[in-house]
């Protein structure tokens, strides 16, 4: 590795102040440290050691608990495509290679606009490249439906970064998670794009016979109107082609069509493991956001209504992108509540509001995205109100 | 009646080279040293010794320009070889070649019956004089007292949670009378109660457990249960316009020797420790003193640094630097100058850190005494509120709201979210646990200059 470190303390100098390329030094900061940990020490005043852990390591490991997502959709993604054009017996690696030449384009696309963006901007606004943007760059694949034109992940990301991130100062001032901004640019501008047959890939090959491309979220929509039950709907469809496609157990396992990484709770709840055994995601908002969606669930039960509103709670959970919102967009931390007891009220209203929104707005199906970019800009009110909670303490003790 | 207080909260930070019980008295260094910037609120120090003067222990060397009275003595006797200024004639340090035998200023002495009976401003005085009033510190800001003031309380922790700390049964045994004095002096100082902070589970020093006249509370936790502004935060909590002094109990043992024996006497255990060190042990001495005889021959390897006081929070002196005044221990730790190729992702046991993620597993194993180095591991980055600071902080204060109203320069906001309570110390564990590497103390202490200067 001398080597390696040796070219880059040659060229080093030439991005000090004051040298050629003194515009360039974050984009080689950024190099550099991702080769080395870097040889600074600390201060001769303050803490002279430091814990082990820096931002890279953090966000590599939100990436890490993406990992079983990302698997299990590339393999989806495929599946759902055999399925679809009537190839029930494809190989495991025909799956794979299916899904893979549809995913691995779209994360080269989400990683290469938003890294370049984020240079650019670094380079100009002169702040270090952060590693934020390294899970942002995987959330948007993850949340993108497999038969998404390039074109359009590379302006959404586009769009996401620059308006919803660069535009308030950059990395850590976002008021809107980043994904979810890319994500719902694509709902918007797009609407006909990202709905009907997108779920599923299916290439030049024709579908077969009574193949749909609905979703869980539009047959219970649709159930609202006709009255059908919204179970015995979800049991009786995919009959001929994707026998029982959402059966609960099946739509737990995710062995449905959907965005890339969503399709999975089971996934989605080992990721979970990971960020809360690890400590990188909030536990508090992974477990409210679900307790808000299945307790609202519940309280619709009661009141009841039309067929959606009667669905079981528990479905909620299973259904749309729920679980995926919950574990990894809910909990991103610059764009959630900052504070502990606020974290819990954010969560809570995002479940509660993806339910609702989900059984009282048809239009919008994907009730989790705008439930939480509806939070996220409601988060620093949250705080406000507990940090107001703790000054008036402060005040009250003083007066007694 | 005193308290029994549980914190959950912190970390302790398990360092290898922990002192052993073992108490020598080495040959004395040469040379002893005074620094104004080991002090807190000082406006400006006035010599008031020139070079090649000889002192006596107590005998004063500079004075704070605004508070003339505040004197700072020097702990032994002895000649003033060097007055070392910076720029602009800043004082950076007083530097005295001890004689072989100290010799002491004389002030009056007293009996104990007679100490009952002495006015305040007779016991402030004396103290002033001898040069221990300094080692009271004054919250909020942690600043040296200032002699018009009645605090509302005087809070002495006595025990250490820092790493590597040492442990004070051995650093005040058998000082049991000059504690009790110093106890008694103390509390004539006070509108309220005299509060000793002691740990649950250690052994605790009779010095300590037998103290009459204070409150003897109790503590339970991790790191930093030991430090006094946590004790404050949980005993009886600084508000606005309230002042509180702090004291080491080195300090209480001084003024009561001050008052029984009329000598101002700077012995001092220190503690040598960390892992750089071959026999990391205690060493008596005086304050201020050089570390170079403690270390001569004593190091594991050359590449090092030597640090005053604890790794958290002290200061690095160099390897013939001197020992600060409010520090009993000295830290050696290895320089942690060394790239790591791909360090942010390679796994290792070895590494220390309050985080669970990928690759780190010091948590699977907290009892395990480390070797921590110098490094950085990492670079500065933009906040990150991962919930971590609140994690190490047993008080009800949000750090990082409060560290961003000092990044904001918001003297209000400051005050609403508690900065009164706080100094570096108690927020120190925050800078180490911290992924985007802020310079947490520093901050803090940028916004007290402000809150205090405004």
């Amino acid at each position: 590795m001398n080597f390696l470190r040796n070219q880059l303390d040659k060229v080093k100098h030439n991005f000090e102040k004051g040298q050629k390329w003194e515009k360039y030094y974050y984009a080689y900061e950024a190099l550099d440290t991702f080769m080395f940990a870097p040889n600074t020490t600390n201060d001769v005043k303050g803490s002279q050691i430091r814990d082990a852990i820096d931002l890279k390591r953090l966000m590599m490991t939100v990436i890490i608990a993406m990992v079983p997502c990302l698997l299990f959709g590339i393999w989806n993604v495929g599946h759902q495509h055999f399925l679809a054009i009537g190839q029930a017996g494809a190989t495991l690696g025909d799956k794979l290679w299916v899904g893979a030449l549809q995913v691995v384009p779209i994360i080269i696309i989400s990683y290469g606009v938003g890294l370049g963006i984020e240079f650019v901007f670094s380079s100009l606004r002169k702040h270090p490249v952060n590693e934020g943007f390294l899970v942002t760059g995987m959330l948007i694949p993850l949340v993108m439906p497999p038969d998404i034109p390039l074109w359009q992940v590379a302006v959404a990301t586009a769009f996401a970064v620059i308006i919803g991130k660069e535009a308030f100062g950059g990395t850590g001032m976002n008021v809107v998670n980043i994904a979810l901004t890319a994500r719902a640019f694509l709902y918007f501008a797009y609407p006909t794009d990202i709905s009907g047959g997108v779920w599923t890939y299916l290439g030049d090959a024709q579908p077969v016979a009574g193949y749909s491309g609905a979703t869980p979220l539009s047959l219970a929509g649709d159930a609202a109107t006709t009255g059908q039950n919204v179970v015995e709907s979800f049991n009786s469809f995919g009959a001929g082609w994707n026998e029982g496609v959402f059966t609960f157990s099946n739509l737990f396992m995710g062995l449905r069509p959907g965005s890339i990484g969503e399709t999975s709770t089971l996934m989605c709840l080992i990721g979970a493991f990971i960020l809360i055994a690890t400590g990188a995601g909030s536990w508090k908002i992974i477990v409210s956001v679900f307790g808000g969606a299945y307790a609202m669930g519940l309280f619709l039960n009661l009141v009841g209504g039309n067929a959606f509103v009667e669905m079981p709670a528990y479905y909620h959970l299973v259904i749309g992108g729920l679980a995926f919102g919950a574990v990894f967009m809910a909990t991103d931390p610059v764009t959630a509540s900052q504070t502990e007891t606020g974290k819990w009220v954010y969560g809570l209203l995002i479940g509660m509001f993806t339910v609702l929104i989900r059984v009282f707005n048809p239009a919008y199906p994907e009730g989790i995205m705008l439930a939480i970019l509806l939070m996220n800009v409601f988060a620093p009110l949250i705080d406000y109100f507990v940090v107001s909670a703790n000054k008036k303490r402060r005040l009250q003790r003083a007066t007694v | 009646m005193g308290k029994f207080i549980k914190l959950k909260k912190g970390f302790t930070i398990n360092l290898a080279g922990k002192a052993a019980p073992k108490v020598v008295e080495p040959e004395q260094p040469e040379t002893f040293v005074i620094k104004p910037s080991d002090f807190h609120g000082i406006y400006l120090p006035k010599v008031v010794v020139k070079e090649g003067d000889s002192v006596k222990a107590g005998t004063a060397l500079f004075h704070d320009k605004k508070h003339e009275n505040i004197l700072f003595t020097a702990p032994v006797s002895g000649e003033i070889v060097e007055i070392k200024r910076g720029e602009k004639r800043k004082l950076l340090e007083i530097k005295i070649l001890a004689d072989k035998k100290v010799e002491f200023e004389t002030f009056p002495k007293f009996s104990i019956s007679d100490i009952g009976n002495l006015p305040a401003q007779e016991i402030k005085n004396q103290i002033l004089k001898s040069g221990i009033w300094p080692s009271i510190v004054q919250r909020p800001y942690g600043v040296v007292a200032d002699p018009m003031a009645t605090p509302k309380a005087i809070h002495i922790s006595a025990f250490d949670t820092h790493p590597l700390a040492p442990d004070y049964s051995i650093l005040f045994k058998g000082q049991d009378q000059a504690f009790q004095v110093g106890v008694d002096v103390l509390k004539k100082l006070t509108s309220g109660t005299v509060h000793v902070n002691t740990h649950s589970s250690s052994e605790l020093s009779t010095v300590f457990s037998q103290v009459k006249g204070a409150n003897v509370n109790k503590f339970s936790g991790q790191h930093p249960a030991g430090c006094v502004g946590v004790q404050i935060h949980h005993i009886d909590p600084i508000n606005k316009g309230d002042v509180v002094w702090t004291i080491s109990p080195l300090g209480v043992i001084q003024i009561g020797k001050l008052f029984l024996q009329g000598i101002y006497d700077a012995s001092r255990i220190v503690a040598v420790t960390g892992s750089e060190v071959k026999n990391p042990q205690y060493y008596k001495t005086f304050t201020g003193a050089s570390v170079k005889k403690f270390l001569d021959k004593n190091l594991n390897n050359d590449h090092v640094r030597v640090i005053s006081g604890n790794p958290l929070t002290g200061t690095s002196i160099g390897k013939d630097g001197h020992i600060g005044f409010f520090d009993q221990q000295v830290s050696v730790l290895p320089e942690g100058d060394y790239y790591e190729f791909v360090g942010w992702i390679t796994p290792g046991a070895r590494k220390l850190s309050f985080h669970r993620s990928i690759g780190l597993f010091s948590f699977l194993s907290p009892n395990k005494e480390r070797v921590v180095d110098t490094n950085t591991h990492g670079e500065p980055r933009a906040f990150v509120q991962s919930g971590v600071f609140e994690q190490v902080t047993p008080m009800d204060i949000l750090p990082t709201h409060l560290l961003k109203s000092i990044l904001a320069e918001d003297i209000d906001e400051m005050e609403a979210l508690g900065i009164y309570e706080v100094i570096e110390e108690d927020l120190a564990l925050c800078e180490f646990v911290d992924v985007s590497k802020h310079k947490v103390q520093e901050i803090l202490r940028e916004g007290l200059d402000l809150v205090q200067n405004s």
